[in-house]
């Protein structure tokens, strides 16, 4: 659906402040032709449609017309202008309550999209999103609606909470009128209400629970995809399952790394799940999951993951070419190499990242790699840029102060969150030095490294101990896990390197061969001979 | 029920961190927040989340955020160390308040800290007596982080390095090693002539024979995936 790939749009401008006037510009020249009242043919057509195969329950219909029809729609008649009016089809759809509420959420989306929203269309866009959650909240909802779908109203959601706090950051620019709807509506958009939906999605849904029972065998709902073959609605389990996901991005969008991670440890990202069965739902968590991690200083869960899903999109995106969230599948597998590049280079675990991703990663970053490890200015500035180029849009969640001169704040978030990664680089920079000279020895006095590294022996001990301390991660149960690629210990004034063994899994690759070999023995078995 | 008993001691406590449970996203319980912050500072008790909690709801409404408690919570945070709490809490606290000077002292701490430069740290905190000593238990967690730093990196180390790195010296360093010899299985050696050498109690990372292989240990999910094909 057109959400996600709209998601960063801002981003492919950076902070750069050129981006507001742009969309404000556009948004006030929506075309002045538009009649919101006129319902051509095939919009009737769509809606009858949508509308009856949604009452039928018919998921597969649904998910076709929500995933093409809509797209060729829009593509075809709403190129730049919004798609008519609730008010225009809903007597084609018996008023129904719920489908309207449904068909204004795709009218904001493809709005957000296309064209760029006024300040009171946030604020309505909003009004329709707490109508809707309500009503799924209230258990009044009966219908099955395809996985992308809820998918994508999670997504959008957070999207458009993220796209309202950087809209309300920029102060300059804004009209009296604006500034009067924003503070009249300062409810549109909060921190907290944005929160506290998702969190009764997650609550209501009892998908926490959900999840445990599946674990004990008690229940389905990964095996089923999430939805329920008895006929029941999926709509607000679902919901409730992806709201987990929304949760850690809101949180990653703060700052609030740790807060977010909790959130998603209901999921077991280790497995195959209903997250990764819709391909923007599987991008958005890893990039997440790993970029919290990465501020955390756990590089190796970071490195693990952005390795897996790399190699994922590398041989699956020839699939998604043609689907409308192609563009954005290549922006955010850009955006991982470069966090990728950034933990490799703060750990140099390159035996944790696949042939196939590895040679990829050189080619983009090889060079810049190289550079960052010599900690100079230069190498801070490449930091500095893949930090930018790949970091989340992080958001201040609140209204500025009304009553004073009005500036424009909307990127103190994204500053201060790329002061402190730099300062923890810093902290890291004599440690690639230690590395190198650890490399070559098998044991070294102190004195001697002291004399290379042109540093004083006390120095060095400092030095020594910031590595051991920058490697060695403590998780939250309390236990040391170590993320060290190149490993010592000292005896006194005698440092000797603990050579690191790549531990092979054979055990991995023999089930996985006897998987292999189980599924070519029964396309044998299939095989009938004439 | 240990837990039941400490309902009874402790209710403020517990009901703290359940709030936090049942309430991450409601400001209602920003005051009883603050006062658990004072009550981990004056029982030495430690809740990360708690806090975060807390600064989430600061970072939402800055208005109501009160600079002590946010320094408390930084001094436990550092307290904390090796975890990463303390730049956890700086994600949230708007750079205009890290600039204030109280911050920017624990900022400089927390650097020290960081980048094992003990020495630094202790005469930093030194001039800043009035920020630390707020918080009892602030030495020794300090000295304990030391101690695990050391552990990592050291199998034998010298007298003089411990004594720098938790800053003890003489007689009370004399306690403090009978302590952890009786104690904590430390031994004390004689060094080649130059004073004395403390033998660290083993771990996997000071005695890397010690670690574990992992290579042949398969979890028993990845084997539950061919179990269909056994059976």
């Amino acid at each position: 659906m057109a959400s996600y790939d709209y998601d960063y749009d801002d981003a492919q401008v950076g902070y750069d402040e050129s981006s507001a006037t742009n969309r404000s510009s556009s948004a006030a020249g929506q075309d002045l032709r538009y009649d919101p009242n006129f319902v051509p043919d095939s919009v009737k057509s769509f809606v009858v449609h949508l509308y009856r195969y949604i009452r039928e329950k018919n998921v597969y219909e649904i998910h076709q017309m929500y995933e093409s029809s809509f797209q060729t729609l829009s593509e075809r008649l709403f190129k730049d202008t919004p798609w008519p009016s609730v008010d225009a089809v809903a007597h084609y759809v018996d008023n129904d309550h719920v489908f309207c509420l449904l068909y204004r959420e795709m009218w904001f989306r493809h709005l957000y999209a296309r064209l760029s929203p006024t300040l009171k269309q946030r604020i309505d866009s909003w009004d329709n999103y707490c109508s809707l959650f309500q009503v799924v909240l209230h258990g009044v909802v009966n219908m099955q609606l395809p996985n992308q779908w809820l998918w994508d109203m999670v997504d959008e959601f957070v999207y458009q909470f993220q796209s309202f706090c950087q809209y309300r950051a920029k102060m300059k620019n804004k009209t009296e009128q604006e500034i009067a709807l924003l503070r009249q509506y300062d409810q549109a958009w909060n921190v907290y209400g944005v929160l506290n939906f998702l969190e009764a999605l997650v609550e209501k849904s009892m998908i926490i629970q959900i999840l445990e029972h599946e674990k004990e065998g008690l229940e389905q709902f990964t095996a089923t995809d999430g939805y329920d073959y008895k006929g029941g609605s999926n709509v607000l389990k679902v919901l409730g399952y992806f709201s987990m996901v929304g949760l850690l991005r809101v949180h990653c969008l703060l700052g609030d790394y740790s807060t977010g991670l909790k959130r998603l440890l209901p999921i077991d990202i280790s497995q195959q799940g209903v997250y990764t069965i819709v391909i923007g739902s599987h991008i958005t968590t890893i990039y997440h999951y790993g970029f919290a991690n990465l501020m955390l200083r756990r590089y190796v869960d970071a490195i693990r993951e952005f390795n897996k899903i790399l190699l994922y999109i590398y041989k699956t995106k020839q699939y998604h070419q043609k689907s409308p969230q192609y563009e954005q599948i290549l922006k955010k597998n850009e955006q991982m190499y470069a966090l990728l590049a950034i933990c490799l280079s703060l750990c140099p675990q390159v035996k944790l990242v696949e042939e196939t991703v590895n040679s990829q990663l050189r080619e983009k970053y090889g060079e810049k790699m190289i550079r960052m490890q010599r900690y100079d200015d230069e190498a801070f500035a490449i930091y500095d840029e893949l930090f930018s180029y790949a970091c989340p849009k992080f958001i201040t969640p609140t209204a500025p102060n009304f009553d004073e001169p009005l500036v424009n704040y909307n990127q103190d978030a994204y500053r201060l969150q790329l002061k402190l990664f730099l300062y923890e680089v810093k902290q890291q920079q004599l440690l690639s030095g230690v590395r190198t000279f650890l490399k070559v020895y098998s044991t070294i006095s102190l004195g001697k490294l002291a004399n290379y590294m042109e540093v004083d022996e006390s120095t060095l001990r400092t030095i020594l101990m910031t590595y051991k301390h920058k490697t060695h991660a403590v998780d939250s149960d309390g236990k040391v896990i170590s993320n060290a690629d190149v490993d010592f210990y000292i005896d006194d004034d005698i440092i000797v390197v603990v050579e690191s063994k790549p531990t092979k899994q054979y055990g991995d690759y023999f089930l996985r061969q006897i998987v292999k070999l189980e599924g070519v023995i029964n396309d044998m078995d299939r095989i009938k001979l004439e | 029920m240990g837990r039941e008993r400490d309902v009874v001691q402790q209710p403020l406590a517990l009901t703290a961190e359940e709030l936090v449970a049942v309430n991450p996203y409601n400001p209602d319980i920003l005051h009883e927040l603050e006062n658990y912050v004072n009550d981990q500072v004056s029982s030495q008790k430690y809740s990360l989340d708690a806090n975060l909690c807390l600064l989430r709801f600061y970072q939402f409404e800055p208005e109501r955020m009160s600079t002590q408690i946010v320094a408390r919570i930084l001094i436990k945070a550092l307290m904390a160390m090796p975890a990463p709490d303390f730049s956890l809490c700086l994600f949230l606290i708007p750079e205009r308040v890290q600039m204030e000077d109280q911050f920017k002292t624990l900022i400089v701490l927390s650097h020290y800290l960081e980048t094992g430069r003990f020495r630094q740290f202790w005469d930093e905190a030194a001039k800043n007596r009035h920020i630390v000593e707020a918080v009892p238990g602030f030495e020794q967690a300090i000295q304990a982080y030391a101690v695990h730093v050391l552990s990592l990196t050291y199998q034998k180390v010298p007298r003089s390095v411990l004594a720098e790195a938790i800053n003890i010296e003489g007689l009370s360093l004399d306690k403090f090693l009978e302590h952890q010899v009786a104690n904590s299985g430390w031994i004390l050696e004689k060094g080649h002539g130059r004073g004395q050498l403390i033998a660290l109690p083993q771990n996997e990372f000071n005695h890397p024979e010690l670690k574990k292989s992992t290579g042949d240990a398969i979890p028993l999910e990845h084997v539950t995936r061919i179990f269909p094909i056994l059976g």
